[in-house]
């Protein structure tokens, strides 16, 4: 109950600190964040656009994790896991690509320009829709989570080729990609320590708020199964 | 070779059926038809020239790729193969079924589009031949393992070119841009890189399908 | 007399949350004939299909040996002969087609000797030539019993042998049924009580359904 309230505390700071500390040239206080060129008062939204796209990467991965498990142990309990990940995976994808287009929306002049990142962002949110409308499609529970763990490592094996060609093949507008040259590696060297630190806190506490959601979502889906089979056994 | 009887048993019950061949002729005509009416007079640039093309390839192959597995599942003779065959000869099976079929599909398609695009000229024709051997069978087997997918989730025509899209896209992306080179004439040397990655592609793909096919296969 | 043996060690099998059977045990030696039964629905086919390594049991596992060597799933198919309900042969070819394309993707030799002995036997021999669509259903019943012993499998299973067959059919059933017994397993899965009077032992489905 504790950590509740803490990460309740984590975040509204988090969210208070991002928004309402402002940016300056020269930064003095310790409330205050540098100003990197070309991004501005912009800046502000890597604290709640890149842990989006951070979890929906961790979702992913953790999907794709519980469905090699389940291929091998034929537990339906990994399939609920894998599920419940999902769920929150398409979530935070949505979240991400939407801020994102709003933030390109001030920042390139227009919602969406193909930037390798938001090819790769639209290119995951196609493989979370396609994975849910298989699942969907399938009635028996055992044959829809082995062939919904199937597909979910096949389109995992298609993750690497996004992050070495789509830089390849278009140019590069997202901050912190390797041909941006007036933003530069954001993370690194542009930003100050107490940015940094708002940067890394809102990092964990949205993991943790992740994490937490997931496991409330997969015992849902069990609840949910329990009900559906006592209703089925009258 | 067991997967080569296979083979022959599936290309003579398509030569009796012609379940697969005239769907896909017809889509390959209508497909290029209509983007020849959409054009009409107007002379389209290379960028798009080459992005048509692929687009003409994947609906195709979506069209007709299918059938190897969902002919089976339809007709209930799996369970017969699942008798007479271990799962990696089905997969290779259906796989060198696939090829001849995909490659069969795109030398019609880029012979027709050779007489009917003026913009198609290719500059650098060694480079397209490889894009085009590599690329059609990172298409074959892709396309291979989804319809495996496809036929035992009993859905037949809607969900197939959603669950491959974004498998293909990679490999997609790529071949437009190599093509896109290859009618440009940019020389073999600048567009390595592209290569590689078709052909870890195409790596990659060959050896995560062997090793889930059985998984989709037994039930 | 083959010297193959099938063994069931604590198979289990559950379709979702729901159970099959459960802690199923049998040990089948060299040759005879062993009956599988139990009203509908309790699993019969889900278990000659587990047996026949086309399903896989949810716990537990099937062991079958050969020679006192443990066959690995890859090549079990050429030791066993299936019959059911849910097997089809391809329509669009004739008889001895789906045969000798059925030998060529097993890479064995067809055995015309074999097949011409038991299209006879399953009074076919003349409709050989013709495509399988044409067939009768008890037909295409038949066709199945050369199909799953044209190969001279170690062990046979018959699901359901004689459904959509006539006496003459069923006759002839039980006459190649009777010969295998002598040489090879044969797993019967029916509730047809003529069925059931050929085989040594049955096994009764019904008695493996408690949870524990």
């Amino acid at each position: 109950m504790v950590w509740k309230i803490g990460l309740f505390l984590l975040l509204s700071f988090v969210s208070i600190a991002g928004i309402a500390f402002p940016i300056v040239e020269n930064p003095t206080s310790w409330y205050h964040f540098p100003l990197i060129p070309g991004l501005e008062e912009n800046a502000k939204i890597i604290f709640f656009h890149v842990p989006t796209a951070w979890l929906t990467v961790v979702a992913f991965l953790m999907s794709t994790i519980f469905s090699i498990k389940y291929l091998r142990k034929r537990n339906l309990d990994d399939d609920a896991k894998s599920y419940a990940a999902a769920q929150l995976g398409i979530i935070f994808c949505i979240l991400a690509t939407v801020t994102g287009a709003v933030w390109a929306k001030f920042a390139w002049g227009s919602f969406w320009n193909w930037d390798p990142r938001q090819t790769s962002i639209f290119a995951l949110l196609l493989i979370y829709g396609a994975w849910f409308a298989l699942r969907s499609a399938i009635e028996q529970e055992d044959k829809r989570a082995s062939l919904s763990a199937v597909y979910s490592i096949i389109a995992f094996m298609t993750v690497p080729f996004f992050i070495f060609i789509m830089p390849r093949i278009m140019a590069g507008l997202h901050p912190g990609s390797a041909d941006d040259t007036n933003a530069g590696p954001v993370v690194d060297f542009k930003m100050n320590g107490n940015m940094q630190l708002i940067f890394f806190l809102s990092l964990i506490g949205f993991t943790i708020l992740y994490f937490w959601m997931w496991k409330i979502g997969y015992r849902s889906i069990l609840l949910k199964e329990k009900i559906n089979k006592q209703f089925i056994r009258g | 070779m067991k997967a080569y009887a296979l083979f022959r048993k599936d290309l003579h019950s398509e030569l009796r059926t012609r379940y697969a061949v005239n769907s896909l002729a017809m889509f390959i005509i209508v497909a290029i038809s209509v983007i020849l009416f959409s054009i009409g007079q107007e002379r389209i640039n290379e960028n798009l020239t080459a992005g048509l093309y692929w687009v003409v390839i994947f609906f195709s192959a979506m069209s007709g790729l299918a059938r190897a597995f969902v002919s089976e599942e339809e007709r209930g003779t799996s369970l017969t193969l699942q008798l007479i065959a271990s799962p990696s000869t089905v997969f290779s099976g259906k796989l060198i079924f696939n090829l001849a079929l995909v490659f069969a599909m795109n030398t019609v398609i880029s012979l027709l589009y050779a007489a009917l695009f003026e913009g198609f000229v290719l500059q650098n024709f060694v480079l397209f031949l490889i894009t085009f051997v590599l690329g059609n069978i990172g298409l074959a087997v892709s396309s291979t393992i989804i319809a495996a997918i496809i036929a035992k989730a009993g859905s037949k025509g809607t969900l197939y070119p959603v669950l491959s899209f974004p498998i293909l896209l990679p490999l997609i992306l790529t071949s437009v841009s190599l093509t896109l080179n290859s009618i440009n004439g940019t020389s073999f040397e600048d567009s390595i890189f592209e290569i590689a990655i078709v052909a870890c592609y195409d790596i990659i793909m060959i050896s995560t399908s062997y090793m889930l096919f059985d998984f989709i296969w037994k039930d | 007399m083959s010297n193959y043996s099938v063994k069931a060690e604590n198979i289990n099998k559950t379709f979702g949350r729901r159970l099959i059977f459960n802690n199923l045990n049998f040990n089948f030696l060299n040759c005879g004939i062993f009956g599988i039964t139990g009203p509908n629905g309790s699993g019969k086919s889900t278990l000659v299909k587990i047996i026949a390594g086309v399903n896989a049991p949810s716990l537990g596992k099937i062991i079958h040996e050969n020679e006192g060597e443990k066959i690995i799933p890859e090549k079990l198919h050429n030791h066993i002969g299936f019959v059911s309900p849910y097997l089809f042969l391809y329509d669009e070819f004739t008889a001895q087609e789906n045969l000798s394309y059925t030998a060529d993707i097993r890479k064995i030799k067809l055995n015309q000797e074999k097949v011409d002995y038991l299209l006879n036997e399953f009074l076919l021999y003349n409709r050989r030539h013709d495509s399988v669509k044409t067939y009768s259903s008890g037909m295409k019943q038949r066709l199945k019993f050369i199909f799953a012993l044209m190969h001279e499998p170690q062990l046979v299973i018959l699901d359901e042998p004689t459904s959509n067959l006539d006496e003459k059919g069923k006759e002839s059933v039980y006459k190649i049924v009777e010969e295998e017994g002598k040489k090879n397993i044969v797993i019967i899965a029916s509730n047809e009580n003529q069925d059931l009077t050929l085989c040594h032992s049955t096994l009764a489905l019904e008695d493996y359904k408690n949870q524990n």
